[in-house]
């Protein structure tokens, strides 16, 4: 069972009141982007087993989007950070680097 | 003007906790920033209390304002004076970003009174419902079974509990069903 802490309304949710919003942090591709840009902003998402950037949304409760860091192997949840923001805030990367020192955003496949 | 009536017009089950369909209630959705002093104005001479804090619900008789998400309330009123107390709402908050929509209609409220309230609800909702965790003020935007709802303890041994207005018989079924007598479970 995922538990996940919203941000906005401080509820720690389960998953049965959330829903998943795929990768974070997407680059979006607007006019004047050629064809594989945006290709790549339409169709190619990350799947790393470990360490993901992922957006939520409270579906079943405030209904606000907020992001999500975890592990998608073991679930471990690192912590969850506003929606308004492109980049995780640096208490979220300092808490994936506390477990996993290996760990960049750069390196993270979803980074663009 | 049509005869207003309520989703269940007042339907009841009693088990080892009362459902009742709480009838007509005005509803008001207010969005707007509630950290804005013309809204808590506005809000605090519409329903006679101050804007709650994070999932909780100030309530004073038959009034009462309950804190939706960081930008969103709900004010009830008496069914009969929602049309005025939105109008008044909305004028007072003339200038500000902000919105106020009489959703009375479009919604079902239920009351859940007894003991077993606690229970009733926790086999239905994925929320810590134990005294410690879940105490009277207190207001929850959740899921019932597959129905999204949002339950507050108005007191001890009373929650008052709003959902869709078209899913006001699925949600009166399963309240029924979890307080059906012999299915209590016990634990809280
Ligand atoms: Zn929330």
């Amino acid at each position: 069972m995922l538990i996940l802490e919203c941000p906005y309304c401080g509820v720690k949710a389960e998953e049965t009141e959330l829903h998943g919003g795929g990768q974070a942090h997407i680059k979006r591709e607007t006019v004047g982007s050629d064809d594989d840009a945006f290709e790549h902003y339409l169709f190619t998402r990350a799947n790393p087993r470990g360490v993901h950037l992922e957006r939520w949304r409270h579906a079943n409760g405030c209904g606000k989007w907020f992001h999500a860091a975890r592990d998608t192997t073991t679930l471990e949840v690192f912590g969850t950070y506003s929606a308004q923001t492109y980049v995780p805030p640096k208490a979220i990367i300092d808490a994936i680097t506390a477990k996993r020192p290996d760990w960049s955003l750069n390196d993270w496949q979803g980074a663009t | 003007m049509s005869n207003a009536v309520s989703a269940l017009q007042g339907a009841t089950s009693e088990g080892f906790a009362m459902i009742t369909e709480a009838g007509l209630r005005g509803m008001i959705t207010l969005r707007g920033d509630l950290s804005s002093a013309k809204l808590k104005k506005a809000v605090k001479s519409a329903a006679g209390v101050d804007v709650p804090a994070q999932r909780a619900c100030n309530s004073a008789g038959a009034k009462a304002v309950a804190w939706m998400s960081p930008d969103e309330l709900l004010v009830m009123v008496p069914y009969a004076e929602v049309v005025d107390a939105t109008s008044r709402l909305a004028k007072a908050l003339e200038g500000e970003h902000a919105l106020a929509v009489n959703v009375s209609d479009a919604r079902a409220v239920f009351t859940i009174e007894g003991e077993g309230g606690r229970e009733v609800l926790a086999k239905l909702s994925p929320v810590d419902l134990s005294r410690e965790a879940f105490t009277t003020g207190m207001f929850r935007r959740t899921r019932l079974a597959q129905a999204a709802v949002a339950f507050w303890l108005r007191d001890e041994t009373t929650f008052e509990l709003v959902c869709f207005r078209s899913e006001a018989q699925y949600v009166f079924d399963a309240l029924s069903m979890s307080a059906k007598p012999g299915s209590e479970v016990g634990f809280l």
